[in-house]
């Protein structure tokens, strides 16, 4: 008797558990296909980063409503950003960059850093110009996203460049990341069909330099010594005794093909 | 009509001790004149001001930007929102999750969601779910449809179903990392849609609707709804209470038949404490205005003689 209890007791509660990881699954899975933003999808400045971001949000909309410029919207179901969550699209309506920042003291959950204060340091992205539709790169004197800017100089500069006597110079404009806060005015104003300059997430966009590489001036990149306990290290110790993996160093002795005499003929 | 004196008539149930006697059962009867029905009516549509004004309060100032004193009237939703430009008020069980999938609000969303806590903790009851839920328009009106129709439950899940619901919501916030159940709450998109005007996500709210008029009666707000078992448990200890006498009752069963949250009303339970204790009731009164032999009302707790003898006095009142 006291057998059938227990053993009905632990299917009950198998059972139970069961039924709650089955919604549970499910659940996740709802989460997971919202907890994704779209490249263009821009945060208001001073958001954390993004999974801060997405589970501090509280969805109030506070944000939205402190916009003076109706940039800002909140995510429905079928948005581009994880539902609730206040996003802007650069090419609808971009950032006016507020001197006074009102978005960003609204929130309540801190989302939105109150530290942040300066609006010229926001980075909600980055601007990539597509330099093949690029007009101002094509020959044309367009330069609209230079003009728009409102870090001119700093975030976006022209580089002229010369060309034949018979042809006026090309006048490049170039995105420094440095100062790009991403408000995405020189998208709005690019006019061509489709934006030949795009804002969008910097990790969409940007590079990332090995740990290794130290970018000291200009062009110069130095090879830093990244350790003692990597093969790397060993190698360009000089006078180790050690074996050292055929790495950085690869190239500076001759050969490295089992047979051949360092400095010899093939 | 025949007033019958208490102890005329016919007993209906054994209680514990003695055979308590019952005034005869009346059911409960629509008035025919309007002032009569708005008087039966009269927490329906007191909920439905309180319902329907506070969102009009949060369409204008988000769309038509509302000031009082030169501050935003009420800016935000029912997540969060800030009053004047001053008072924070924020969801708890919002705030909850998030401190569950380990982050940290600041100060701001702790003071509102202690407001809001403190209010509802002392008010009493669901009395968020009823009052200010927008949800409860439609789960009400898939219930009034139900009845009309006749539809019967495909299936029903046990009451306290919501309260795992609630168990996963903060399991999933600490894995996930992000606050589980206002991702999907129909309740916050529900809210969000019809401040901030986009549309889509009331299908979400057509959902809600077609299962509790098709699927479940009472499903969402009764049996499913993790906010709703958040607020089951704050409203246990709350001043707010339906009042019982139970000596005035004839147990027709109009109250149960129309309560929401058919359990809270537990006729023994109640007439040991004098009122409807539980925590899930949410303070609609539905049952107060329907009850033929007005022996339901809202009181304050403190108000309520515990443990309450049948009173041999005044339950005679009739209308």
């Amino acid at each position: 008797m006291e057998q059938t209890n227990r053993r009905q007791f632990l299917i009950r509660t198998a059972q139970m558990t069961g039924a709650a990881a089955c919604i549970g699954i499910v659940w996740t899975v709802l989460i997971q296909n919202q907890a994704q933003v779209a490249a263009h999808a821009l945060r208001p400045p001073g958001a954390l980063s993004e999974s801060d971001f997405m589970a501090q949000c509280l969805k109030c909309g506070q944000c939205v409503n402190a916009c003076p410029y109706d940039t800002l919207k909140l995510s429905t179901i079928a948005d581009v950003a994880p539902i609730g969550t206040p996003y802007f699209i650069a090419r609808e309506i971009p950032c006016e960059m507020c001197a006074d920042v009102p978005c960003v003291p609204v929130c309540p959950s801190g989302a939105l850093d109150r530290n942040f204060t300066d609006i010229t340091k926001a980075r909600m992205g980055l601007a990539v110009i597509d330099e093949e539709m690029c007009l101002s790169w094509r020959g044309l004197r367009c330069e609209v996203c230079y003009r728009v800017c409102p870090v001119r100089d700093k975030a976006i500069s022209l580089t002229i460049v010369q060309r034949e006597t018979s042809r006026h110079a090309v006048f490049e404009p170039v995105i420094h990341s440095e100062h790009c806060t991403g408000c995405g005015k020189c998208e709005k104003a690019c006019p061509t069909e489709e934006a030949a300059v795009r804002v969008l997430w910097p990790q969409f966009v940007q590079g990332k330099l090995g740990e290794h590489y130290s970018p000291t001036q200009g062009d110069n990149f130095k090879v830093q010594d990244i350790g003692k306990n990597t093969n790397i290290a060993k190698e360009l110790k000089p006078g180790s005794k050690e074996q050292a993996a055929p790495g950085m160093n690869y190239f500076n002795q001759s050969g490295g093909r089992e047979g051949e005499i360092p400095g010899g003929k093939p | 009509m025949n007033e019958v004196k208490n102890g005329a008539t016919m007993t209906t149930e054994s209680a514990p001790q003695k055979p308590v006697s019952r005034p005869p059962i009346r059911h409960f009867q629509i008035p025919l004149t309007l002032g009569g029905k708005l008087y039966v009516w009269r927490f329906l549509i007191a909920r439905r001001l309180v319902q329907i004004g506070v969102l009009i309060l949060f369409i204008g100032t988000a769309h038509w930007g509302w000031t009082l004193f030169n501050q935003p009237v009420l800016s935000g939703d029912l997540s969060s929102s800030r009053f004047l430009g001053v008072i924070p008020l924020s969801d708890p069980f919002a705030v909850l999750q998030i401190i569950a999938s380990r982050h940290m609000p600041i100060f701001d969303a702790f003071l509102g969601a202690a407001i809001v806590f403190l209010f509802y903790l002392l008010l009493g009851g669901r009395v968020f779910c009823s009052w200010l839920c927008p949800v409860n328009m439609v789960t009400d009106l898939a219930n009034w449809l139900r009845e009309k129709v006749g539809v019967r439950s495909l299936f029903i899940v046990p009451a306290k179903t919501r309260y795992w619901g609630l168990l996963l919501a903060l399991i999933l916030s600490f894995i996930l990392g992000v606050a589980a159940f206002e991702w999907i709450s129909p309740i916050a998109v529900m809210h969000r849609e019809l401040i901030f005007g986009m549309g889509i996500g009331l299908i979400a709210v057509l959902g809600i609707f077609i299962f509790d008029l098709l699927i479940m009666a009472h499903g969402w707000c009764g049996h499913l709804c993790p906010l709703g078992a958040f607020w089951s448990i704050v409203g246990r200890v709350g001043q707010v209470r339906v009042a019982f006498d139970d000596a005035a009752c004839s147990r027709c069963g109009d109250c149960v038949k129309v309560c929401p949250e058919p359990l809270v009303l537990n006729f023994k339970e109640a007439a040991r404490h004098g009122m409807i204790r539980f925590g899930e009731c949410t303070n609609c009164g539905k049952c107060v205005s329907i009850c033929p032999e007005q022996c339901l009302s809202f009181n304050l707790r403190a108000c309520i003689r515990k443990g309450a003898e049948p009173s041999q006095t005044t339950h005679n009142s009739s209308s």
